[in-house]
């Protein structure tokens, strides 16, 4: 039985322009959605917040969009791996780093146009870092001052993170660097957690 | 004293404006819009509801669009008359957003009817703000 590859979807591209004015008006409305302090406290509670961090007003935007992007990311992830494993031809990887280099060379090419490198392997092998010169969500953005703690490109770490999963990856991702707030490189920073089982129903096998 | 934060704020005025060689594939985008949809929905109880703030949405990308196509197409001499606004719009607009131009241009009065057509409906929106910011520069 031969598989084959749907080659009409494949060289479907467009412009980044859209993509990048798309994504700012997505962020510019969450934010605006996020100014008021009752509903800031409500919507952060049904997602997950770290207990350490101090609700401050000029941080609680910031902080809520990024949050939100996040768990938009991680839905689009979650439908993304399919499109993925659909469109290319790759098979399982075998473990984290070939996982690392189908990220960076093949899934982020496909979607992004761009190529990270894989770089800063930790010495126990899970972990490793993402670095993006250049970024198409982030193409002519610039944070404003009351925005500067804004993690703009959380998206990308939710979609990371949903497709991953649903690969059975556990992993945590989170940005180490950010040309936003002023660093020279974007980098991302992936770490295996865990392999996720899968749980068969009882009486199965 | 207020400190100033300038990091990045010059570097970018200084960029090109030329179309960006780096390409997204549609599915992308597609899961984007589809979590800025869903993301509206989640926060309306009506339809007209959810129109207007993906409009709201969708106003934002026209007004930045315009003024970059504006730049790189026309010289920055935007056009003021309703008959070029649509021609501009589908020609450059629509090349701009879906790679190829409008089919055709019927004549139609100034209320701009809402296509339902593979999710456009957030980019027909921001030609009535074009359109009517327009009539209210004749009506003067």
């Amino acid at each position: 039985m031969s598989r084959q590859s749907n080659r009409a979807t494949d060289s479907k591209k467009m412009n980044s322009e859209l993509f990048t004015l798309t994504y700012g008006a997505l962020v510019t409305q969450l934010c605006k959605d996020y100014e008021n302090d009752e509903e800031v406290n409500k919507q952060l509670d049904k997602i997950k917040f770290t207990s350490h961090v101090v609700l401050h007003r000029f941080f609680q935007e910031g902080c809520a969009a990024g949050k939100i992007t996040n768990k938009m990311g991680y839905n689009i992830g979650v439908r993304l791996i399919e499109d993925f494993l659909a469109r290319s031809s790759v098979g399982r990887c075998h473990d984290f780093r070939e996982t690392a280099d189908v990220i960076a060379k093949v899934a982020f090419k496909m979607y992004l146009g761009i190529t990270p490198s894989v770089t800063n392997w930790s010495p126990a092998g899970d972990e490793f870092s993402l670095i993006l010169e250049s970024n198409p969500l982030v193409d002519f953005v610039e944070l404003p001052d009351n925005h500067s703690n804004l993690v703009y490109s959380s998206l990308l770490c939710g979609v990371l993170r949903g497709a991953l999963e649903m690969v059975q990856m556990a992993v945590d991702v989170r940005f180490a660097q950010d040309t936003l707030r002023g660093d020279s490189v974007t980098e991302i920073r992936m770490k295996f957690i865990k392999r996720i089982e899968e749980n068969l129903p009882a009486g199965d096998e | 004293m207020e400190v100033r934060f300038t990091r990045g704020k010059s570097a970018i005025l200084e960029r090109s404006l030329t179309r960006p060689k780096t390409e997204v594939s549609v599915s992308a985008f597609a899961l984007l819009f589809s979590e800025m949809v869903q993301y509206c929905q989640s926060r309306v109880y009506s339809v007209s509801e959810l129109q207007a703030r993906l409009a709201d949405m969708g106003q934002g990308v026209g007004a930045s669009l315009l003024d970059v196509l504006v730049m790189r197409e026309k010289n920055g001499k935007r056009e003021t008359k309703v008959l070029n606004i649509l021609l501009f719009i589908k020609v450059n607009v629509w090349k701009a957003l879906f790679g190829k131009e409008a089919d055709k241009l019927d004549g139609f009065p100034a209320k701009v009817t809402v296509h339902w057509h593979k999710g456009t409906t957030l980019m027909i929106k921001f030609d009535e703000a074009v359109i009517a910011r327009d009539k209210t520069l004749d009506g003067r």
